[in-house]
């Protein structure tokens, strides 16, 4: 099993600590996983990206120019990466902000709106996590206690006491997701 | 087994330092490595274990730092990213000269100039070729993991003390901002001051009663000596193309094309051989580990078994002079790079590869 995703939106959405809690939980379930972020103008710019490789076999390049999984979190990352996603493969947005959505009959194509939810609830901050659970019901990649444990790991000990909240989050998430197009 | 992490390259730069007993880190902040000293900061070795962490006013007073600590015989090492380690070169030619040990970690950015902060492997000249002056060789080790990014700090450490020499490790932007998992080694301690004597007799730290003080210097007016300077240095550097070579074959027993990478590219080329081998191309992978020294036999009895050899750098051409003087003019060898920060994909590589060798 090889799982290359790539997770994209807005500088402060929790793009990069996302995917940094989705490979955390990876290794602590003894998978191989790589996490390469955008670091440059990009980043500087707004726009955050990282691609997040999961796989049970040694991972080649980190760096890739298609992938199994796009997560798209605003209208610019849509723009660059709805074409990165290969034939059969999957893509999950949130529409929030979006001015045009996906295209492709050719993938899974699936809409999480989780900025909204989170903000009813009073998850703002962690609307990423409610993402992530969407992600996780579709691609169940990583067991719960594994996500636990990798949260332990990626969060400073200073917040473990949202742990739970987190955790709310991502059951929230598994939730909230509408199919808008499958291929099967 | 040691303690288990998922760490960005930088981090584990840092944290391999404390664990191999490192004395000092003396360093001025540049992206894309500026979370070496980010990391030690924060993780306060000087009361884990005593060793000291500085931030200079500049690259080049870091590198004299490191020349000083050097020669009391210390641990010491500096990291930096492409501009920096260029400001350093005088300095480094000083410690080749004077034969101090010392780990200097180049995390490449794009070139020349300022460039920009994205990952590139154009200082392979300048690492490997000697980018101060005189005749010098740095021991050239080139990571393509984090977990190597860990070993290579450990190893570049020994290999400094037993050769007297200073050592680069030549990474890049990319494998010093992604994170992988790495293991990390156990807690070396630091030597003590006995032990740093006993080890380092040539250090000038304190003239026992016992022998002459010891002088660290290059410098040497008399041609005579100087010469005698160059062929002790040049007689080490024998032996590490002697006994130094580091190097990865992968999916090289039935290849018929082969590509050499180190770094970076070499993962590139990984993903490009699963590929190629796809579409029934059998393309295998050679991968120095160091640089210098250079695996010239071993890249040639391989080289000289395939059809065609792509070199492929994040540079316009470096690394493939060295494969050309190895393996020689029988076989067809050509490069494709990426440059100024751009880093090529594992397709663009396998379509070079077809374009290039097998087609052309």
């Amino acid at each position: 099993m090889t799982e290359e995703i790539i997770i994209a939106g807005f500088g402060g959405q929790g793009v990069l600590s996302m995917g940094k809690i989705l490979a955390y939980s990876g290794v602590m379930q003894n998978k191989e996983v790589s996490w390469m972020p955008s670091y440059g103008p990009e980043m500087r710019g707004g726009t955050a990206n990282v691609t997040v490789i999961i796989s049970d076999e040694r991972i080649s390049s980190p760096i890739l120019n298609s992938y199994d999984t796009a997560i798209i979190l605003n209208q610019q990352s849509m723009d660059k990466f709805e074409k990165t996603v290969k034939p059969g493969g999957l893509l999950i947005y949130d529409p929030n902000g979006l001015t045009r959505l996906p295209e492709r009959t050719d993938i899974n194509v699936y809409s999480i709106e989780a900025a909204d939810e989170a903000a009813r609830q009073g998850l703002s901050k962690i609307f990423n996590m409610v993402v992530l659970g969407g992600f996780l019901k579709l691609k169940p990649l990583v067991a719960p206690e594994y996500i636990h444990k990798g949260l332990q790991k990626s969060l400073p000990a200073r917040h473990h006491a949202l742990i739970p909240e987190n955790e709310k989050a991502i059951e929230i998430g598994k939730g909230l997701l509408k199919a808008v197009h499958l291929v099967n | 087994m040691g303690e288990l992490r998922l760490m960005k390259g930088n981090e584990a730069v840092a944290e391999a330092a404390v664990r191999a007993g490192c004395d000092g880190y003396f360093g001025y902040p540049i992206t894309p490595q500026s979370e070496v000293m980010e990391y030690l900061m924060a993780e306060k070795p000087f009361e884990r274990t005593g060793m000291v962490v500085l931030q200079a006013e500049s690259e080049v007073a870091a590198i004299n730092m490191i020349y000083g600590g050097a020669g009391t015989g210390k641990m010491v090492m500096t990291s930096s990213s492409s501009p920096g380690i260029s400001l350093m070169q005088e300095g480094i030619s000083y410690l080749a000269g004077a034969e101090l040990p010392a780990l200097i970690v180049n995390i490449v950015r794009g070139g020349p100039g300022l460039g920009t902060i994205q990952p590139s492997q154009a200082d392979y000249f300048q690492a490997v070729k000697g980018g101060g002056h005189g005749d010098y060789k740095m021991l050239v080790l080139a990571p393509a993991s984090v977990q190597e990014m860990c070993d290579h700090v450990k190893l570049g450490f020994d290999k400094a003390f037993q050769y007297r020499t200073p050592v680069m490790i030549l990474s890049d932007g990319a494998i010093g901002q992604m994170m992988e998992k790495v293991v990390l080694f156990d807690q070396i301690p630091r030597r003590t001051d006995a032990e740093v004597v006993a080890q380092c007799p040539w250090a000038s730290n304190g003239r026992p009663k016992t022998r002459n003080h010891n002088i660290i210097t290059s410098l040497d007016l008399d041609p005579a000596g100087q010469e005698r300077v160059n062929l002790k240095l040049q007689a080490k550097y024998k032996m590490m193309e002697q006994n130094e070579v580091l190097y990865e074959e992968i999916s090289c027993d039935d290849a018929e094309y082969l590509f050499v990478a180190f770094g970076l590219s070499a993962r590139i080329c990984q993903k490009a051989i699963d590929l190629a081998r796809a579409k029934g191309i059998k393309v295998g992978l050679f991968r120095p580990i160091t640089l210098f020294p250079f695996p010239a036999t071993e890249v040639s009895n391989v080289g000289n078994r395939v059809k065609g050899i792509l070199v492929v750098e994040m540079n316009a051409g470096q690394m493939i002079e060295d494969v050309k003087l190895s393996v020689g003019c029988k076989v067809k060898i050509e490069h494709f790079g990426r440059f100024g920060g751009i880093i090529p994909s594992p397709d663009e590589v396998v379509r070079a590869l077809e374009q290039k060798i097998i087609g052309g």
